[in-house]
């Protein structure tokens, strides 16, 4: 029995030593392994796990630069940027947004202007990223938030630039507006290999000058490399690149000028161009109504969007280059410099006028808007006071493409090549546009038909120009056929180092026009505003200088032999007016053009305009019945 | 008696039952510790003087254990594996949860966690169980002793506490296998084991608990979840990785001092460990523990009986299971359970079991003389 227990004893101790020695080899086999892992992760895989740890610990921070002030050619400043407080809401952080909106009543002010705003930017945004909900909070708004931003996870305050427009709606078309970047600019900026630059900027210009010298105003990225914890929380600066600010620019407008041509306007729609004929510089660019830039600048909500969008008066069109209107009479002047070039007409040749035009054999006659007629006249004349038979006669003697021909070298039916975006041609009639449009189905016959000179010869018919073009073609007469591009940004004054440099314009294109033939031109226009029977005297009695005019009105109203009487026609279907000016006469330093919409004759409604903006820009002259508003310097809140 | 004979009997005293290399291999690792806690806690003096004290605690716990003779540890087999089995079923019933987990009981004047209990319950009983049967082992035997081993063990992972769990299974496990269970059911219950895994695996699925699956699906593919359970395991493979051959440098890990390891002083302070000191850190840690494990295995060798062998194996080889598991865990080749570094990560709980364990492989070591006479 003792023998067995030994024997088994024996036994079972060798048993156990093999099996420890079994878990020994299992061990060390086991640690290999893990040995083997370390090796694998700390050698082979070193580099590829430094990297993610770098990546991990070192958050590359864009710094964005401040953007470029915009200023008037006086410097008064038309853009600039402010810092404000917003409180930014990240979508995906907030399970239910309605209910968070409806919690922070009380401690920071939502109107429903803001939600509605914010549903439009959440709409086109990836939902990581934060949006503005409300900007320019109050103090005491910050503070509340403050002690209950436990409440709001998701919703934080961030102190950022805002732009602002101090004079609101002076001058908006020409200076335009910034927004958010949205997916069309986001492509063009990629398009353009800028999407570094652009990293951390929420803001691009849409319109105007904020649009076309975007490249300038935006500056240049910098950037910093901040060491951050696994909370995203930063721990210190590891490295820093400043950025540099956008350049400034001064433009040539003169926003006093330009906010009497505005006033002007009164409740009329229109447009107004003007600029100085010895370098293209633009100094009053006016669309009435105009709208107000603020309530872009960080997403315009949807309400103050359809009342903009939809509204019949359509104040976002920049009515000085994107519309294009007959240009009624005002054409005369240029049509007569044409004559006389080409030898059409010589001064002195005179016409009988009967009060109307008629062909031989033809039974319509193309009537004057006197009766009775204007007896005789000549060139001169015709201009002065505006003599309809005077142009049917020339235009029916006169080739189109020959007209055409001449007009365009004046700048009519073309781009004029002002430094905005969004400009139109117009329509320059000749027989090769009637026939392109005529292929595109826009004309009923392809080919050209007298009675379509004739009517295109008093600027009414086929003929569409923009203010623009017609600013640009006063200019480039009262200028004795000297035309510089018309322009609106003075100087880019660097960031860097202040360095003003002057804008590169086009060379001045020289005309190829006798300037005798120019002088009789200029000396009509002087007689529309000086001479009895002028069409511009009565607007401008006792100016103070002497100025050189002309008149236009484009028939809206098919006038089928009837009377055209303002007072019985509704309103829309009046008459647009014109007037194209220059002064002083002898050395114009300003020429400009008026278009009133639906405001009758030229003589009654434009030309007055025109009178305000030149007393102004010559004398100093404000209307008796306008103050001169002073800009907002605190940028108002949008309401 | 002079003073230096006072000096010369309590240091005697003191020291009789400690095992010389065993203990310095532990005072190193004990130093270790300290320093990765100060650098894991973003230098708390607070929480590095918590871990010092933690291993105060369990040097009195080792002394005492080491000073208590098999004999008398076996005769508390019963009552603690008992007592420790009532107090699971009182879990069971009258626990109460912390995040999500039943895994404490309120006695009044205590919360404990019986779990911890079973860690030495579960080998003491088999010990003493085979121990018993020194006549010669039957089949029948390992039945019983799989029995006792597997309801204490489907209690725990019920709380839900898979990382104890497997660590009591594989106590016990051991001491099944040291003990002599043929090869033959060893292979056959393996075999039958992967082949069932198919077939069992979509059953067992549904009972598991969410974060469980999580797990198993983010250990397959830890991408799979980079936020989330993934975040993990992404998170300490890219700080060891870092680490490279010599380290970062102490407090100069950046994945660990900007708290981007989870747990950093707790269960991946091996994260923290890897990246400040590099692959020779790591299989100087290795070492270290095979000193550990190695002289834990002699001392079971030369143990007088059945039930001295059985426990010191036992407790060496869990000491094994729990640097595996951890290790593995933390360097991506093991599914994430709660296991911490044994003596490394900071909590009081795992080290005093653990100077426990060694306390008794000590008492097996000192007190085989007076048995073998």
């Amino acid at each position: 029995m003792v023998g067995t227990a030994i024997k088994n004893r024996e036994a079972e101790l060798n048993t156990f030593r093999n099996r420890v020695l079994v878990a020994g080899l299992g061990i060390l086999v086991a640690f290999a392994g893990l040995a083997a892992r370390m090796v694998y992760l700390q050698i082979y895989k070193r580099d590829h796990f430094h990297g993610l740890a770098e990546a991990n610990r070192i958050s590359v921070v864009p710094v964005v630069p401040n953007r470029g002030i915009i200023t008037d050619r006086n410097g008064l400043v038309l853009a600039a940027n402010y810092s404000a407080y917003t409180l930014r809401v990240t979508p995906s952080k907030v399970r239910d947004l309605e209910a968070a909106f409806d919690a922070l009543a009380g401690v920071v002010d939502i109107q429903p202007r803001d939600r509605r705003r914010f549903k439009r930017l959440l709409e086109d945004s990836k939902n990581f990223e934060s949006l503005p909900l409300r900007n320019r909070l109050s103090d005491e708004e910050i503070a509340r938030f403050a002690v209950n931003r436990f409440r709001f996870p998701g919703f934080e305050i961030s102190a950022g630039l805002f732009r602002n427009y101090p004079f609101g709606e002076v001058a908006s078309h020409a200076i335009g507006h910034i927004n958010r970047i949205n997916t069309a600019d986001l492509k063009r900026i990629e398009e353009n290999e800028l999407a570094n630059n652009y990293k951390g900027t929420d803001h691009i210009g849409k319109v105007g000058i904020e649009l076309s010298y975007e490249g300038e105003l935006h500056g240049t990225t910098g950037s910093e490399q901040i060491e951050i914890d696994s909370g995203g929380r930063a721990i210190r600066s590891l490295a820093k690149s400043a950025s540099i600010a956008g350049n400034n620019l001064t433009l040539t407008l003169d926003i006093k000028l330009q906010q009497i041509a505005e006033d002007a306007f009164g409740e009329f729609r229109g447009a107004l161009v003007a600029l100085d004929p010895n370098n293209g510089e633009i100094l009053a660019l006016v669309s009435k109504p105009g709208f107000d830039p603020n309530l872009f600048v960080d997403g315009i909500d949807p309400q103050n969007w359809d009342l903009l969008n939809n509204s019949p008066d359509k104040p976002l069109l920049n009515r000085a280059l994107q519309s294009a209107y007959p240009p009624g009479s005002t054409i005369k002047p240029f049509l007569a410099l044409a004559a006389l070039e080409s030898g059409k007409r010589t001064p002195s040749m005179s016409i009988r006028d009967p009060g109307y035009f008629a062909l031989p054999g033809v039974a319509h006659r193309w009537r004057d808007d006197d009766v009775n007629g204007h007896g005789s006249v000549d060139m001169h004349k015709s201009i002065v006071v505006s003599c309809d038979t005077y142009y049917y006669q020339l235009a029916s003697e006169t080739d189109i493409d020959k007209t055409a021909e001449f007009l365009s070298t004046l700048g009519f039916g073309a781009k004029t090549g002002i430094d905005i975006n969004g400009e139109k041609e117009g329509v320059l009639p000749s027989r090769a546009w009637k026939e392109k449009s005529h292929a595109k189905g826009t004309s009923e016959s392809p080919k050209w038909y007298l009675g379509e000179s004739i009517s295109t010869g008093i600027g009414q018919g086929q003929n569409n120009f923009t203010p623009m073009q017609l600013a640009n073609a006063v200019a480039a007469v009262a200028n004795n056929g000297v035309v510089n591009r018309p322009h609106l940004v003075r100087n880019v004054v660097s960031a860097k180092n202040g360095q003003v440099s002057p804008r590169v314009t086009a060379p001045p294109v020289v005309l190829s026009v006798q300037p005798e033939n120019i002088a009789v031109i200029k000396r009509a226009m002087i007689g529309v505003t000086s001479e009895p029977g002028g069409t511009g005297v009565r607007a401008f009695t006792h100016a103070g200088y002497t100025s050189g005019g002309k008149t236009g009105t484009t028939q809206l109203f098919g006038l089928k032999g009837e009377k055209y009487r303002e007072a019985s026609v509704a309103q829309h279907l009046r008459d647009h007016g014109w007037y194209i000016a220059f002064a002083p006469a002898d050395k114009p330093t300003i020429a400009l053009a008026v278009l009133v919409e639906n405001g009758g004759f030229g003589s009654t409604r434009a030309a007055p305009i025109a009178r305000e903006v030149i007393d102004y820009y010559l004398l100093g002259k404000v209307p008796a019945s306008k103050k001169l508003r002073t800009p907002n310097d605190e940028p108002k809140k949008p309401d | 008696m002079s003073p230096r004979n006072l000096i010369d009997r309590a240091f005697d005293v003191l020291a009789r039952r400690i095992d010389g290399p065993l203990m310095a291999t532990l005072v190193v690792l004990g130093a270790l510790s300290l320093a990765v806690v100060f650098s894991a806690s973003g230098q708390s003096v607070d929480r590095t003087l918590g871990q010092a004290r933690n291993f105060a605690f369990a040097l009195i716990v080792l002394w005492v254990a080491a000073n208590v003779p098999p004999q008398q540890l076996m005769r508390l087999a019963i009552p603690i594996y008992i007592g420790g089995l009532l107090l699971l079923l009182g879990v069971e019933f009258f626990g109460f949860s912390r995040n999500g987990a039943k895994r404490w009981l309120n006695l009044g004047v205590i919360t404990i966690q019986p779990s911890e209990i079973m860690k030495i319950g579960v080998p003491l009983i088999l010990a003493w169980y085979f121990h018993r049967k020194e006549e010669g082992l039957a089949f029948k035997d390992f039945l019983v002793a799989g029995l006792i081993l597997i309801v204490p063990t489907v209690l725990i992972q019920k709380q839900p506490d898979l990382g104890t769990a497997i660590l009591i299974f594989s106590s016990g496990f051991f001491v099944i296998f040291l003990a002599g269970l043929s090869w033959r059911v060893i292979t056959i219950t393996s075999i039958s084991g992967i082949v069932a895994l198919p077939i069992v695996g979509p059953l067992i699925w549904p009972l598991l608990k969410e974060y469980q699956r999580n797990r198993v699906l983010t250990f397959i593919d830890p991408s799979n979840d980079p936020l989330g359970a993934g975040y993990h395991i992404t998170q300490s493979t890219i700080a060891i990785g870092s680490g490279g051959v010599l380290g970062k440098g102490w407090f100069n890990g950046t994945q660990s001092q900007l708290d981007f390891i989870p747990e950093r002083s707790t269960d991946f302070i091996l994260a923290v460990f890897g990246e400040e000191f590099g692959l020779v850190g790591l299989l100087l840690l290795l070492t270290l523990y095979m000193i550990v494990i190695g002289r834990g295995l002699m001392i079971a060798m030369n143990a007088p009986t059945t039930f001295s062998r059985l426990m010191a194996g036992a407790v060496t080889l869990t000491f094994f299971a729990y640097a595996f598991v951890n290790v593995g865990m933390v360097t991506g080749v093991l599914p994430v359970v709660g296991v911490p570094l044994p003596l490394i990560s900071y909590g009081g709980t795992a080290i005093m079991s653990m100077f426990m364990g060694f306390g008794i492989l000590m008492s097996i070591s000192s007190h085989k003389r007076l048995v073998s006479t």
